[in-house]
């Protein structure tokens, strides 16, 4: 169960998404869970172990660490990832249950092609429009609250070279330094980056969902 | 054998299952199992290399670390989805138990052709009835049970869901009181309320699977009681109706949903 699974299960939601609905999967996939596993999961590998204080006292660096880095950036960035792609399933939920229902009209005698509703793309109107609307929404939220909790956990977006720690057992103040800084702020840059296109692309999606609503009522009032 | 593997086998369970209990298989693959792999795991990987002991002396640490962390985290976690994923099975047997009573039945000849073909029967969804229900339902009881017995031995065993920076350790060799200090307690801290928080999520949906069941089974008995005064013979004709028709559709919900293989 890894992230492969997870492109399983959002492949198929992919079939009824919009184009830039389809562009968006396309940069979650290859421009940050890819990044992530192949490149961002060994810059922070040996965080913990290179993470070095100046300081003979036992302890002092467990707990300077965990002072400074609360929730790896790494565990964040895993967690943004799940529950940005997680909106999505209610859209695949929703498409399950009008599949369901139109079985359940066959059932009752009205006259479908069973083939042509297994492969039936469903577009995007009525009750699915107002699902497909919230999961943009609900990704969009969850993408502004963890690049918050980034900016808020870290104080910005920089890796520092050197953190000046006093936590208990450390005698007075010990100065600690951190593997990879540069690379480190490298990579958080380009994730943050990344995550800001993929903002963007989900409000011009929900732009366009809510133009193409709005120019079909004024069709039909006219 | 690993976790794709279970997601396998229950991919095929998926099928049987109401509304409620796919909401709940997704949950519990995306909010748990993979989140102790892409990211538990690692936190709690360094876990004894950086457990750091005030102490020179050797075997102290090892002593202090078995005697404040009995079994880690990740492993009772693995446990409890194994666990809480098992009863399942049960409706996968009892399922598999009536298709095979199906396909003898055919075989025999005794079953007028209602199913053309034995792969139909296969693919046939066989609703939540009979004694079908009773099993699904102990299914859903004994997971709750298995739930709530790793939540307390969660607790029990670490007085509470939160991992203390520092441990006073004096078990032998370690001379008088050494401080230990555990590594990434603050991660670790986190991620335990995240997976108890996912875990009552999955009480609440197993409670309300168990309440539709139960609402489900007696307005059924309601309308029967009404019904029978009717006609005796119409309940094996909409049993035929039925059968035709789950025997010319088989239900793709879970490929849309979860990407299940059939």
């Amino acid at each position: 169960m890894d992230w492969g699974t997870l492109q399983d299960v959002l492949g198929g939601v992919n079939k009824h998404s919009t184009s830039i609905g389809k562009i968006w999967l396309t940069v979650l996939f290859i421009f940050r869970i890819m990044i992530l596993v192949v490149a961002a999961e060994r810059v922070w590998g040996d965080e913990q172990q290179d993470f070095v204080c100046n300081t003979l006292q036992p302890g002092c660096k467990n707990v300077c660490y965990d002072h400074f880095f609360p929730i790896s950036h790494i565990r964040l960035w895993a967690l943004q990832l799940i529950f940005v792609s997680t909106p999505a399933l209610l859209v695949a939920m929703h498409v399950a249950y009008t599949r369901h229902e139109k079985k359940r009209r066959f059932r009752n005698g009205e006259k479908i092609d069973i083939q042509e509703l297994k492969n039936e793309k469903f577009h995007i109107r009525g009750p699915l429009w107002w699902t497909y609307t919230s999961s943009i929404f609900f990704r969009i939220v969850f993408e502004a609250v963890f690049m918050y909790v980034f900016y808020y956990m870290y104080d910005g977006y920089q890796m520092p070279r050197l953190v000046k720690c006093s936590a208990w057992p450390c005698p007075n103040t010990v100065d600690c330094f951190v593997s990879r800084p540069t690379e480190k702020t490298t990579f958080t840059i380009f994730m943050l980056a990344v995550s800001g296109i993929c903002m963007m692309l989900n409000l011009a999606e929900l732009c366009y969902l809510v133009i193409k609503i709005c120019m079909k009522e004024s069709r039909k009032t006219t | 054998m690993d976790w794709g593997a279970l997601h396998t086998i229950l991919g095929g369970v998926n099928k049987h299952s109401t509304s409620i209990g796919k909401i709940w298989l997704t949950v519990l693959f995306i909010f748990r199992i993979m989140i102790l792999v892409v990211a538990a795991e690692k936190v709690w990987g360094d876990e004894q290399d950086d457990f750091v002991c005030n102490t020179l002396q050797p075997g102290c640490k090892n002593v202090c670390y078995d005697h404040f962390f009995p079994i880690s985290h990740i492993r009772l976690w693995a446990l409890q989805l194994i666990f809480v994923s098992t009863p399942a099975l049960l409706v996968a047997m009892h399922v598999a138990y009536w298709r095979h009573e199906k396909k003898r039945q055919v075989r025999k000849g005794d079953q007028k052709c209602d199913f053309k073909d034995i792969e139909e029967i296969k693919k046939q969804r066989f609703h939540i009835e009979g004694s079908l229900w009773w099993t699904y339902t102990s299914s859903i009881f004994f997971r709750l049970i298995f739930e709530a017995v790793f939540m307390y031995a969660f607790y029990f065993m670490y007085d509470g869901f939160r991992m203390p920076r520092l441990m006073k350790c004096n078990a032998w060799p370690c001379p008088n009181t050494v401080d230990c200090f555990v590594s990434r307690p603050t991660e670790k801290t986190v991620f335990t309320i995240f997976m108890i928080a996912v875990s009552s999520i999955c009480i609440l949906l197993n409670v309300a699977e168990l309440c539709y069941l139960l609402t489900k089974f007696f307005l059924r008995r309601s309308k029967k009681a009404g019904n029978s005064k009717k006609q005796p013979n119409h309940e094996n004709k909409e049993e035929t109706k039925q059968n035709e028709m789950n025997e010319l559709i088989s239900d793709s919900c879970q490929n849309t949903v979860i990407g299940f293989s059939s």
